[in-house]
């Protein structure tokens, strides 16, 4: 076992990185993959709240580097997964405790005995994001379809290229299909257009995502949930499946439909 | 695409400002930059042939993940070559 590297970054704060990575690698645990997920956002940790593990945190990540414990004791368990474990960023130290070469070095250590590694980066171009790529063999970048989140992405698709990352591939997140619908939202057929990136999947907009963070319990960990159906449909496209992409137009009309039917809005 | 008053839709404003915006910020050229290399190009190519500025159009094209310059740059009188 090799584990792979997947960074999930996006250059604008507040699209969904850190949802993405909580929700991606819940869903590759729940079709028995063994995942670690590392919070690179060092100073302004999140993603152990996401996954709902904030109070068993002991050590994090700079603990490691600095040598005051070992990988295996900054790796906290999830409450339901054996198999998904969280290495926590610092919350009290900054961004230059990590360098690149920790990040490789400890991807090093993890991927012997993992099928992925997924890295939540934090915003910005900066050393930070420049940690969170090191050791990727894959990136992820979230967008949201909108002017500021879209160029934002653009500007780190351009780094990667620079930087000869490999291709990126897009999630556009809180697509709101009726908005699309009525021409006041950038379609995916548009953010694709402008990026110039392949797609990995569509998340629409959905109130589930607010419950399940308010919850620390992933929306995917929800069947109902269009939003957690979506992020379950990446996943299986991350193990190598070929899974048709979603068609939220038709499927949000029978969705409200249906919603109005069972009275549930 | 158009609302009843004729004004476009917003997600065709993104669009098109966003294809501008992108092509500055890819190639690090800003608006006045770009006026200051289509001047200088003009005057070079004044020195061989005869071009009427005024109708001279270069700009930044997208193609996919890169962008090129594109230059049309019609000649004055090349129209009496055309001679049938």
């Amino acid at each position: 076992m090799t584990a792979q590297v997947i960074t999930v970054t996006s250059g604008k704060g507040g699209v969904g990185k850190t949802t993405a990575v909580a929700n991606l690698a819940t869903a590759l645990a729940a079709d028995g993959r063994k995942v670690v997920c590392i919070d690179g956002d060092i100073g302004l940790r999140n993603l152990d709240v996401i996954l709902g593990l904030e109070n068993r945190i002991v050590y994090d990540i700079v603990d490691v580097i600095e040598g005051r414990c070992k990988l295996k004791q900054a790796m906290i368990r999830d409450k339901h997964y054996p198999d998904l474990y969280l290495i926590p960023a610092a919350q009290t130290r900054d961004k230059n405790a990590v360098s690149p070469s920790d990040m490789i070095r400890i991807c090093k250590e993890l991927r012997p005995d993992h099928d992925f590694v997924i890295i939540d980066s934090p915003a910005g171009i900066e050393r930070g994001f420049r940690n969170s790529i090191a050791a990727a063999d894959r990136v992820l970048i979230v967008t949201n379809p909108e002017v500021s989140a879209v160029r934002d992405a653009d500007r780190v698709v351009g780094i990667l290229e620079a930087e000869e990352k490999g291709n990126p591939s897009l999630i556009l997140n809180r697509l709101n299909p009726a908005l699309v619908r009525n021409n006041d939202m950038l379609s995916a057929e548009d953010v694709l257009d402008l990026l110039g990136i392949q797609l990995i999947g569509v998340v629409p907009e959905d109130e589930a995502v607010i419950i399940g963070s308010n919850r620390g319990s992933p929306v995917v960990t929800d069947p109902r949930s269009r939003a957690g159906q979506a992020f379950r449909n990446i996943a299986k496209r991350l193990q190598g499946q070929d899974v048709p992409f979603m068609d939220l137009e038709q499927q949000n009309a029978i969705w409200s439909a249906l919603q109005r039917l069972t009275g549930r809005k | 695409m158009f609302s009843f008053f004729g004004k476009k839709r917003s997600a065709e404003n993104a669009k098109d400002r966003l294809q501008l915006v992108l092509v500055h910020d890819r190639t690090d050229l800003t608006p006045a930059q770009l006026e200051n290399l289509k001047n200088d190009l003009l005057k070079a190519i004044s020195n061989y042939i005869d071009i009427d500025p005024e109708a001279v159009q270069i700009g930044l094209e997208r193609d996919g993940r890169s962008q090129r310059l594109v230059a049309d740059i019609p000649l004055r009188g090349a129209s009496r070559h055309r001679t049938g």
